[in-house]
């Protein structure tokens, strides 16, 4: 066969059912690929290999059969894969091998996906860039000196220079959509409850949500069934049927649905090359049989400062749990320092700049004397911003907006300036206010570099995102990356 | 609103078990001025005031399940992973003030 690097998740799993391939080829193919250029990216913070082959063995065998079974994917370094180093991207787990399997890893191997390694991110998935990584930044694949996006730059980059045809992020404020918006692939937040947590290094625990990363609306919807639905382990996993997204991923046009603009999501802030895509890709929408108008949501303006207060103040509690005592570093237990001292002097060394200002500010946010002027106003501001979304669902089916106000910015240039860092979630923030699923899909390019169409839907209402998106792929097909770094 | 000191983001690092050096201190003290007089604007949400607070994207209530054991972890694979374990525990240092 040809290059087996190129093929999409659901033409890899079709030549491997039609015996044309072998997981095995495939698993190796990906594998050699990684060897050959990861030098460069920098995707990976662990590569499985053995792993690998053991799983892709068990697929040629017959012993897992399923719509993905020998396809590989890159999962990002937040969840648990028993056995094998999960790090999140901090220092503070250095080493740390879990003694589980995540619910999505679960449901992943025994699918028959075949885990190639696990993806560099922003530490405890707290930035846009991933250059918040203890291990190093991950580059862009369109051009190796931009960010790839953050908090899931390993698992788009992985995509996006064909290391992987499928990727796991997470998504707790755009940490799955801005790194596919600048990446050019397709990123989807499912709704809040839709896929299990069990196993997801808590960052901010109302907010996070695991989904699928991929180069293709069908590729993506494929990986969305396999990772979603109910799970006794995690209590706030949703008891409802997973949304049709595999049959609204064949969706060829758009008739009838409504669409609407949100006219808050643009204007000061958002790069002239990036309106200009979202405006055509609002005409092609019209095209495909939408009915566009523009809706006011007055509140999303106050997402981003209702995030930095509620991410923080949850985060701050959830890695508490970093205590130099079950798992992970431990600095300077000399027999005279007491466990206070070594826990403050562990979590000193192995937490990195960001991850210490959020527990700051969270730890500010929640104190008393403050906690009702920031914690709670951020609460009732949340609630607000359900607000407009329910009152959006009144006249229009599903919103969009552009995924993030710039294209991928070069490495570095925001690093010392953390509310510029802030402003590229200003988008995808208020879906995960609300809970509601919302994705990213490719929208052409702006001086070379990709820009990102998002699409936001009711609770629940999953299959809409892949309608709007499969449509939306036919009449705008994904750039490709030219990829002339690579040696 | 906000103007946070020095000594105030000392005073935030203690409660979080965070041994911040000297440099980080200041360093941290000047951007979270400039983050919180960002997220203050929240104040200006007048329309808040009688706005019940949301927690949490989905309505829950409480999810139980059967009285009934089940296998947990072993213990002996979860404390491989902890930085130091002894007679089938998590060993920590020195809790008391006392001598050891």
């Amino acid at each position: 066969m040809s290059d087996l690097t190129r093929l999409t998740a659901a033409e890899t799993a079709a030549a491997i059912r039609d015996r044309s391939t072998s997981a095995v080829e495939v698993a190796q193919a990906h594998l050699d690929r990684i060897a050959r250029v990861d030098g460069q990216v920098h995707a990976f913070l662990h590569v499985d290999a053995e792993g690998a082959l053991a799983q892709a063995k068990r697929v040629d065998a017959g012993e897992l059969t399923g719509p993905l079974a020998g396809v590989p994917l890159a999962l990002k370094d937040v969840l648990t894969m028993e056995g094998v180093p999960t790090t999140c991207g901090s220092r503070i787990l250095e080493g740390w091998r879990p003694p589980y399997d995540a619910t999505v890893t679960r449901r992943l191997k025994e699918a028959g996906v075949v885990i190639l390694g696990k993806t560099n991110m922003d530490e405890f998935a707290m930035g846009s860039s991933t250059e918040h990584s203890a291990y190093g930044p991950t580059s862009n694949p369109w051009d190796l000196t931009r960010i790839p996006g953050g908090s899931g730059g390993g698992s788009s980059a992985a995509l996006a220079s064909y290391q992987a045809p499928l990727a796991i992020g997470t998504d707790t404020g755009g940490s799955i959509r801005q790194p596919a918006s600048v990446t050019g692939t397709v990123g989807v937040k499912p709704t809040y409850g839709g896929v299990s947590r069990y196993g997801l290094v808590a960052f901010s625990s109302s907010l996070d949500q695991a989904g699928p990363c991929a180069r293709t609306v069908l590729d993506a919807a494929l990986l969305h069934e396999v990772i979603a639905g109910h799970d006794p382990r995690d209590s706030t996993s949703i008891d409802a049927p997973v949304p049709p997204v595999v049959e609204a991923a064949q969706a060829r046009d758009l008739a009838g649905l409504r669409v609407g603009v949100v006219t808050e999501l643009s204007g000061e802030g958002y790069e002239p090359g990036v309106q200009a895509r979202f405006d055509e890709a609002v005409q092609l929408l019209r095209d495909l049989g939408a009915t566009v108008t523009e809706v006011s949501c007055p509140h999303f303006v106050y997402a981003l400062p209702a995030y930095y207060l509620i991410a923080p103040s949850e985060a701050s509690s959830n890695l508490a749990r970093f205590d130099a005592v079950r798992y992970g570093l431990r600095v300077g237990d000399d027999g005279e320092r007491s466990l206070e001292e070594v826990m403050a002097l562990t979590r000193d060394i192995g937490f990195g700049p960001e991850v210490k200002r959020r527990i700051i500010l969270g730890t500010y946010a929640l104190s008393s004397g403050y906690y009702d002027a920031y914690y709670g106003q951020a609460q009732k501001v949340r609630t607000l911003i359900t607000r407009d979304f329910q009152r959006a669902w009144e006249s229009v089916d599903v919103l969009v907006a552009p995924t993030c106000p710039t294209v991928a910015f070069p490495l570095g240039a925001k690093l010392e300036d953390p509310l510029a860092m802030y402003r590229q979630d200003v988008a995808s923030i208020p879906a995960n206010l609300y809970g509601g699923p919302a994705a990213s899909f490719p929208a052409g390019l702006s001086e070379g570099l990709p820009v990102g169409l998002q699409v936001m839907a009711p609770t629940l209402r999953d299959d809409l995102l892949y309608r709007v998106g499969a449509a939306f792929e036919q009449a705008c097909p994904a750039p490709v990356p030219s990829l002339d770094w690579e040696s | 609103m906000p103007e946070i000191t020095r000594e105030e983001v000392a005073h935030l690092a203690r409660l979080a078990r965070l041994a911040l050096d000297d440099a980080e201190l200041d360093r941290l003290a000047g951007q979270l001025d400039v983050i919180l007089g960002a997220v203050a604007q929240i104040a200006e949400v007048t329309d808040a005031a009688d706005v019940p607070p949301t927690s949490h994207a989905v309505p829950l209530e409480n999810v139980t399940r059967p009285d009934v054991v089940v296998p947990s972890l072993p213990r002996d694979k979860v404390l491989a992973g902890a930085p130091a374990a002894e007679d089938g525990r998590f060993r920590v240092p020195r809790i008391l003030g006392e001598e050891a």
